[in-house]
């Protein structure tokens, strides 16, 4: 059993079922990423386990209990960490990570010490006097995480912590937050949108698409072997290419599987496509090649990601074959666009 | 694509009428004249009145007479001698602070009342803007008979239902009567002040106020520590006008009790207009109506600093 446990949850606010029947499975100490673009239902996910939100139908448990709505968000022993940070503008640092010590009635000499704590391992000690408004983004976001930490949750729940940041501050942020989660071995749920965040922090992925969980597993499983069209198009930046074989079979490809076919060596069992280029994009430390599949119905648009490495000049206008690996071919029903069971490969 | 190149073709060219600039163009013209009638009526209205009451209370002047003589601050000396004074400036202030008390009270708790949903809360708020609405002379009146020395409708009910053994003489007891005005005061001014505190309340993130609800703080903990300091520049700014409206009242203590029993209930606004205008003391009234001025605008110039002081920045 899990230590977070969502069990045929609902949500709905009038006809709108934000979330529509899922069941979910945190294990102890691991980071879960809720992955899915905007609406799919996973902020109020989140929002129902942290207790902000009642459940139209079906039951959460915490730690194997029972979290229902006579269990108030402070009985469920969550912290979490807001979008906007949700800093208390009008206290200190220091004040607003005492703040919910204060709530649970520490000694103050007590509190001093777990603040100290907590703004020493995000580094921010000699910030403890200042307002959010002489902050930072980079540092109001560690005074939210210190915040979080120091009433020793059971349970953290991020709801898309680092978007407020820019790039460059977001992937070292990135970075020091799976160092802090793994040190601090609390289970972990993570809201994002974002599927590089998604991929660099999960120890397992859910992606979700209107109200329902459509895959769990991890970053290369959800990747490599996505469970159905929409999570083979949601990862990957360019997505999986989606062709219609028959009527019954979509194949699928991730565009730096799919190569020229001179790229791979003779003893490699590869598929082969003509592929006549319509565009090319050099992008630096790989090229990307618009193009579409001839001897397919209606002309099906690909893209390959060709890595620098491969230097073969490819012309606008042209065709050329390209090729993907057999075990890099993945196959969906054509109705229901789930992937057929091909990970025996 | 060639066509739209091509220069001044006839259909494309602006029509004439556009071309010549309107009044509609000339901001600066058209913000004056926009502008004057509020000038004007400021001034006139306003303004006039305001430097004719300065004036006066320099001087011994008297109704039915349009001598002026300048006395300098003789009228407020004779003034802070008068008991009748002391104890009008005293009502003032009382009245003022404590109506603002149960205000703001009053208003934070309706506040967060109305805020919740409900079914029909639409109605409730519409009714609680009821008596902010009603003329106060017409609210007068009908306090004076609830207020009634036989026929109160607070005694009766006191009576009947047993938790009132003799009778409350509202007007004629002056602790009753003060009592009864600041109940007016407060009925009249908080559902404005709770109208500010709702708007106040819609400007403070739902983010902080559910971290709140996360970290774990108890509804007073919330309250205290977290929504009313968020709300503080808007309380400011609320009980800034309630301040100068209460202070500056003449309609309550006038239609409810004209100052009595005893001149007990006198407010500097009612004396003033007893001296002044029944009493045809120009000079002294004017000197009495003024003498909060510069109260009131040190009042508003510290407390507009506190509201900006901590307006919530980003």
């Amino acid at each position: 059993m899990g230590y977070v446990e969502a069990r045929s949850l609902h949500k709905h606010f009038g006809e709108v079922r934000a979330v529509d029947g899922v069941d979910l499975d945190v294990k102890e100490g691991e980071l879960l990423v809720l992955l899915g673009p905007s609406g799919c239902g996973k902020t109020t996910l989140m929002r129902m386990i942290a207790g902000l939100e009642i459940p139209t139908a079906g039951e959460i448990y915490i730690a194997g209990e029972l979290v229902d709505q006579d269990v108030p968000p402070r009985a469920r022993g969550i912290a979490m960490v807001f979008q906007s940070y949700a800093l208390y503008p009008h206290k200190t640092a220091f004040q607003n990570i005492a703040f919910p010590l204060e709530a649970l009635r520490k000694p103050p000499a007590e509190i001093k010490r777990s603040v100290d704590w907590g703004a020493g391992m995000f580094g921010i000690r000699h910030l403890l006097g200042r307002r959010p408004r002489q902050l930072s983004g980079g540092e109001r976001q560690r005074v939210a995480l210190a915040r979080s930490v120091v009433r020793e949750p059971r349970v953290f729940l991020f709801d898309e912590p680092l978007s407020n940041l820019d790039a460059q501050l977001r992937a070292v942020a990135r970075f020091e937050l799976k160092q802090f989660q793994r040190q601090i071995g609390t289970t972990t749920i993570y809201v994002t949108h974002d599927q590089i965040e998604a991929m660099g922090l999960g120890d397992r992925i859910a992606v979700m698409n209107r109200g329902k969980v459509r895959q769990i597993g991890t970053p290369q499983e959800v990747y490599n072997y996505p469970a159905d069209t929409f999570v083979a198009t949601f990862l990957g930046s360019p997505p999986m290419n989606l062709v219609p074989r028959d009527v019954h079979t979509i194949i699928g490809f991730r565009p730096e599987t799919f190569l020229p076919k001179s790229a791979f060596p003779a003893d490699v069992h590869v598929e082969t496509f003509q592929l006549r280029v319509r565009e090319v994009e050099h992008l630096g430390s790989d090229r990307l090649v618009y193009g579409s599949l001839e001897g397919f119905q209606g002309e099906a648009p690909v893209i390959s990601d060709i890595p620098s490495t491969i230097t073969m000049p490819i012309a606008e206008g042209e065709t050329y074959p390209f090729a993907v690996a057999r075990p890099n071919l993945r196959t969906f029903d054509a109705q229901t666009g789930f992937r057929r069971d091909d990970r025996a490969a | 694509m060639t066509a739209l190149r091509r220069e001044a073709h006839p259909s494309l060219a602006p029509p004439a009428i556009f071309r010549r600039r309107t009044l509609a163009d000339r901001e600066d013209l058209l913000g004056r004249i926009m502008l004057a009638p509020a000038l004007i009526y400021v001034i006139v209205l306003v303004g006039a009145p305001l430097l004719l009451a300065v004036l006066l209370s320099f001087s011994a002047s008297f109704a039915g007479s349009l001598e002026f003589r300048w006395i300098g601050l003789r009228n407020f000396a004779s003034i802070l001698a008068d008991s009748q004074f002391r104890l009008a400036l005293r009502n003032t202030t009382l009245f003022t602070v404590i109506s603002q008390i149960l205000v703001m009270i009053l208003a934070v708790t309706a506040a967060h009342i109305l805020e919740a949903a409900f079914a029909g809360r639409r109605v409730v708020r519409f009714l609680l803007l009821l008596p902010w609405a009603v003329p106060v002379s017409l609210a007068a009146m009908a306090w004076t008979w609830i207020f009634d020395s036989t026929f109160s409708v607070i005694n009766w009910t006191l009576k009947v239902t047993g938790l009132l053994s003799g009778w409350f003489y509202w007007f004629g007891d002056p602790t009753l009567a003060m009592i009864a005005i600041i109940t007016v005061h407060v009925w009249r001014m908080f559902p404005f002040a709770t109208v500010i505190v709702l708007a106040g309340m819609t400007a403070v993130p739902q983010d902080i106020r559910e971290a709140a609800v996360i970290d774990g703080a108890s509804f007073w903990r919330r309250l205290f520590q977290v929504n009313l300091p968020l709300l503080l520049p808007i309380i400011t700014v609320s009980v800034l006008f309630g301040v100068v409206f209460t202070s500056t009242d003449l309609g309550v203590v006038w239609l409810l009790t004209r100052g009595g029993p005893y001149n007990s209930t006198h407010v500097l606004s009612t004396l003033a207009f007893q001296r002044g205008i029944l009493g045809a003391n120009l000079g002294q009234g004017a000197s009495i109506a003024i003498f909060l001025l510069p109260v009131l605008f040190l009042a508003a110039v510290g407390m507009l600093r506190v509201a900006r002081r901590t307006e919530v920045g980003a």
